[in-house]
């Protein structure tokens, strides 16, 4: 546990100071690439409170995500065409402020989430990976022919959105937002998996006969804890979007699902920081061996396929052993 | 709107279901018999379109092509499912989605590297395209109405294989209880290695099929995958009379839907918002099937207790 916390502060510094070195260094490819690795984890790390916490295996995560991604780019659209969302019976109008976009996002995502959750927890096991795929896909055939926020085509903004006091385009400063969002997030993972709502989930995890006699409801904890997990990844999905300028119906594709899925299990399922450990590794493999070979994703594959057969608890558990301290 | 579109639809509902049903049907049983979700079904039909576009453009025979789609996509099951599939059988089912999604990675991108990023394209052979007079009138193309004989010919194969062999037993048996038909003497690995082959062949042959009508390409597989998902939730994991009658659902409600929802809202609506309002929710109807079927059977319309 002691050696764990000590990995975790050297993963989180390591983050923050290749970019701080890039930006000495004036390169902002790698800043950028940086600030994928701190958005990609902080997905990671709202499908993880599903995943490693409540054992749910949910392969539709790139509903939440991509519907992060489009409230920022609906919302920032507007703002750039000037004409509002509705006006009736309220008058709702664009944005390209940042804090309002994620309140969106997150409210937008968290909505979903309750909806499939409720649905897709009627059921377990195979069925409910089978369902959160089908639902997310349901999403994606809907953005691809829903025409007004263009379709098959996505939606491009041409500028990024603001956060007052900052220079947003800048991009070591809007690192630091994806940074400081990634950091609060995992602090309130970990504060989330020593309260007493996650110690019941733990507990649904592992036990759901037990948790019942003691008067819990599985299924509420279970979708709670879908609620919260949807919605971080919808954050993470309009900070992905802003960092593109860009959102399509790729964001909600299942391959998308899957990759989000294997930041978690790269880096370790119920590990705090196997998200960020996953996606490191994850932007690394696609940069170094994308820069090699056109189909650097068959090393993907064998390399993932590997980890599954023979290296079982990730990355952090083939480097620290294997005991899971969820902390 | 006349008889004879809503008919030629139905037949098109038809011939997708029955396309769905040889995906859905080894997805089902590999899941039935051996307890795992295999993402990778869907490399396979790609494998099967793949083999038999190669074979049509050496050969110029659509029936060697077929032939060809079977044994390669049967040979790739069986070669998976000697290296990595058996060993995950005893694996919680997030190991098994990530391993089979990693075999995606690799089938897709072994695929792009060995034919290019560009679409192959499979042709009807000249015996069986052009349209063909049904009795009332309706013209349907050939093809497509061979298509939908040649899998319920499968079909019927598949449910007497089941029902009636003794491979067919000894897989049912499989399915209730495996320890019992591994300690009577039957070869559970070398039963769970020819299942395996046999769902690869039926998703191989379906990919063949298809690929003569759509184009042949990387990444095929997924969207026919997902829908065999649907399908099998349907009906019921597990059970293959279920993915017979989920595939004939999700088939005819996808057609019928995408055709007609457009029309049934240009009554109330103007015709551009209405194309596009129909087309969308269209494109969303078989999964409010699923919700709606869940809603009443959480384990679909033929499943036990999964």
């Amino acid at each position: 546990m002691g050696r764990e916390r000590v990995f975790n502060a050297a993963m989180l510094l390591a983050l923050l100071a290749v970019p701080l070195f890039a930006w000495g260094l004036d390169e902002p490819f790698i800043i950028t690439l940086a600030t994928k690795v701190a958005i990609l984890a902080l997905a990671g790390v709202g499908l993880n409170i599903a995943l490693g916490l409540g054992g749910l295996v949910s392969l539709g995560h790139a509903a939440f995500f991509g519907i992060g991604g489009y409230a920022m780019g609906i919302l920032a659209s507007h703002a750039q065409n000037y004409e509002p969302l509705f006006s009736w019976p309220f008058l709702f109008e664009g944005s390209n402020q940042m804090p309002l976009i994620w309140l969106v996002a997150v409210l937008a995502s968290a909505a979903a989430a309750l909806v499939i959750g409720a649905l897709s927890l009627r059921t377990s096991g195979v069925y409910f990976i089978m369902i959160t795929l089908a639902f997310g896909q349901m999403l994606y055939y809907f953005a691809i022919s829903w025409s007004a926020y263009g379709g098959e085509d996505g939606l491009s903004i041409w500028v990024r959105n603001e956060m007052p006091g900052l220079n947003t385009l800048d991009p070591i400063q809007f690192f630091a937002v994806t940074f400081v969002i990634l950091c609060l997030t995992l602090w309130f993972a970990a504060r989330l998996a020593q309260s007493a709502f996650g110690l019941a989930l733990s507990a649904a995890r592992q036990s759901q006969e037990r948790v019942e006699t003691v008067g819990l409801t599985p299924f509420k904890l279970r979708l709670m804890a879908f609620v919260i997990s949807g919605a971080i990844t919808g954050l993470a999905g309009a900070l992905f979007a802003d960092l593109n300028r860009f959102v399509s119906p790729t964001m909600l594709s299942w391959h998308t699902s899957g990759e989000i899925m294997i930041f978690v299990i790269l880096g370790g399922v119920g590990r705090l920081y196997g998200p960020l450990v996953g996606a490191a590794v994850y932007i690394l493999l696609e940069h170094l061996l994308g820069g090699i070979s056109e189909y650097w994703q068959i090393f993907l594959g064998l390399l993932l396929l590997g980890m599954v057969l023979f290296a079982r608890g990730g990355l952090i558990g083939a480097l620290l052993g294997r005991e899971v301290a969820h902390d | 709107m006349s008889l004879i579109l809503i008919l030629e639809q139905v037949l098109n509902g038809l011939q997708f279901g029955v396309m769905l049903f040889l995906m859905a049907a080894g997805l089902t049983l590999v899941f039935g018999v051996m307890g795992l979700i295999n993402l990778a079904h869907g490399a396979l039909y790609m494998v099967g379109a793949f083999a038999a576009a190669a074979v049509a453009g050496w050969t110029g025979s659509f029936v060697l092509a077929l032939m060809a789609s079977l044994a390669a996509a049967a040979a790739a099951g069986a070669l998976v499912e000697v290296t990595v599939i058996r060993r995950l059988y005893d694996r919680d089912h997030l190991d098994q989605v990530l391993a089979t999604f990693a075999l995606i990675l690799i089938f897709s991108e072994g695929t792009r590297w060995l034919f290019g990023s560009f679409p192959l394209f499979l042709d009807v052979p000249s015996y069986l395209s052009g349209p063909v007079m049904l009795p009332g009138g309706i013209q349907y193309p050939l093809y497509r109405l061979a298509i939908i004989v040649i899998g319920l010919v499968v079909g019927a194969g598949l449910f007497w294989l089941i029902a009636r062999t003794r491979i067919g037993v000894q897989i049912r048996a499989g399915e209730a209880d495996r320890e019992m038909i591994a300690a009577l003497g039957v070869d559970i690995s070398k039963l769970y290695t020819l299942v395996f082959a046999l769902g690869a062949a039926l998703a191989g042959l379906a990919g063949a099929l298809v690929g003569a009508i759509q184009s042949v390409q990387v990444g095929m597989g997924e969207p026919v995958l997902i829908l065999a998902f649907v399908v099998i939730v349907i009906g019921g994991i597990g059970s293959i009379k279920g993915a017979l009658v989920g595939a004939l659902l999700v088939g005819l409600t996808d057609t019928l839907g995408g055709v007609f929802l457009p029309r049934l809202f240009s009554i109330v609506m103007e015709p551009a918002a209405a194309a596009s309002v129909g087309a969308s929710l269209a494109s969303m109807l078989i999964y409010i099937l699923m919700a709606a079927v869940l809603l009443v059977r959480p384990s679909g319309l033929f499943g036990g207790s999964a």
